[in-house]
């Protein structure tokens, strides 16, 4: 397990080993911050503002933590990041946390940032868990934005709120897919981000975990 | 490693980062607060310039909101200004909130979904104050999904509609969302809300599109297509406001004397 270099922390777990599309973790937001990607990116430095920073300071302290309240322990570090986080986005980017709303808070209950805590800062040293951070929210900002880029130019005609396609509402041609406005159609989106992903990697494919036994030949009724 | 779970160690953890942490976010809470209520204000004051099509982008919004914009509280019941109240200080959200400063509302009188309605409420005059050229006032209710809240700019006739705008909604992105739609906001322009010789308002959203043929279509604006509850909100939060329950009492004055004049 010592074989961590940082160029490795940093990097897998943008394609190798993304959170959302290998791990499959922090769906819920994913879904409901990518209608546009300015807010998907914000969303991203956020979370790996408060990915790294807990990570960091979960490490910082491990040889402390009893095991018995870690989760508790880890818990606590990561909601103060995110009230500060939510806080100084508050009073810096007002816009942008309004359309926000609760999902920055929500970055509490986002499985990627209690699993590295649990799983890598636990065991690391804090600045290979800082990068170890950095780089899953990485991940996840990547994969945010690739879902909002689609979301976007398809739902609103936009890219970072600038028109690329001119929509009919504004007297141009382009009829907007309302659909991939509504957080469901992020399923779809990451559904196929993962296909491709893993018809480039097929070492991502899993195991099926049942075999599906051979149809039986049709009989004739007795 | 075993001390590390003993009950003292686990209290002493517990309690420190318990500490560590609250002092974090409460300072945080602190430092940031006034950058926070300034883009709060910057943000209602924004809204409401907009819906006045007076804004100007690139302009200090507090310089063109201080120079253009007089708040005033006026008490619902009577139409009068409370000159008691100091318009700079009033919320009347909080107000609305305090069961001395507001009154319940019951079921079909509460179109609206708000639950209480406030005495006071805060106007903002456009022009010189006795005879505005532009009447601002504060309107909300229930959409489908969130209370939507905003602001309705009327001309000096205390009748005819300049723009409608929400600054707080939750409404679902594209359909009902589309509150925000610029080109949908252009098509209240012009509307009047009562008719000739009433205050009960007419104003209402209608499916299906409102042509010069149209009756009455100086009532009616274009429902949201997609959206039957938000427009539906719409509607009941104008009627509402408008009503003998909001600003009727207030805005009667101004057509009692635009029609003397």
């Amino acid at each position: 397990m010592a074989a961590y270099t940082p160029k490795g922390v940093l990097t897998t777990p943008i394609f190798k080993n993304n959170p959302i599309a290998l791990q499959i973790l922090g769906i819920c937001s994913a879904l409901a911050v990518t209608n546009s990607m300015s807010t998907s990116l914000v969303m991203g430095l956020a979370v790996i503002a408060v990915t790294a920073f807990s990570s960091f300071f979960v490490s910082l302290i491990r040889r402390q933590i009893p095991s018995s309240i870690r989760i508790i322990v880890q818990m606590t570090i990561i909601a103060s990041l995110v009230i500060v986080v939510d806080q100084v986005l508050k009073a810096y980017a007002y816009e942008i946390s309004k359309q926000l709303s609760v999902f920055v808070g929500l970055i509490i209950t986002n499985c990627i940032v209690m699993g590295r805590a649990e799983a890598f800062a636990m065991q690391n040293g804090p600045v290979m868990s800082f990068l170890d951070g950095v780089g899953n929210g990485l991940g996840y900002t990547v994969l945010l934005l690739a879902v909002g880029f689609f979301r976007e130019l398809f739902g609103s005609g936009s890219v970072f709120g600038f028109t690329v396609l001119q929509p009919v509402n504004d007297g141009g041609w382009y009829v907007t897919n309302g659909l991939l406005l509504l957080p469901p159609s992020a399923f779809f989106v990451i559904g196929l981000i993962i296909w491709g992903l893993r018809s480039v990697n097929p070492e991502q494919v899993e195991e099926n975990e049942f075999k599906i036994t051979a149809n039986t030949k049709a009989k004739e009724a007795a | 490693m075993a001390s590390n779970n003993s009950v003292k160690k686990t209290l002493t953890v517990a309690f420190a980062l318990c500490i560590v942490c609250s002092v974090v976010v409460a300072s945080a809470a602190v430092v940031l607060r006034p950058t926070q209520q300034k883009n709060q204000e910057q943000d209602r004051m924004r809204n409401l310039l907009q819906v006045a099509e007076l804004y100007k982008p690139g302009k200090d919004i507090r310089d063109l909101y201080d120079e253009l914009v007089t708040p005033r509280v006026v008490n619902l019941k009577t139409g009068e200004y409370a000159e008691d109240k100091n318009p700079e200080t009033f919320n009347q959200f909080e107000a609305a909130k305090d069961p001395a400063q507001s009154i319940t509302l019951s079921g079909s009188d509460d179109i609206a979904g708000i639950g209480r309605r406030e005495n006071y409420a805060t106007v903002y005059l456009v022009g010189d104050p006795d005879r505005p050229d532009e009447i601002i006032v504060p309107v909300r209710g229930q959409g489908l999904w969130s209370l939507m809240s905003g602001y309705l700019a009327l001309k000096g006739d205390g009748n005819t509609v300049v723009g409608l705008s929400f600054y707080d909604q939750g409404e679902t992105p594209g359909l009902g969302g589309e509150v925000e739609n610029p080109k949908w906001k252009a098509l209240w322009d012009g509307k009047k809300i009562y008719p000739e010789d009433s205050m009960d308002p007419a104003i209402k959203l209608v499916k299906g599109g409102v042509g010069p043929q149209t009756p009455d279509a100086i009532h009616k604006v274009d429902a949201l297509s997609g959206a039957t509850l938000t427009s539906k909100g719409v509607t009941h939060l104008l009627q509402f406001w408008l009503s003998d329950e909001g600003f009727a009492e207030y805005l009667a004055r101004f057509r009692d004397k635009t029609q003397g004049a």
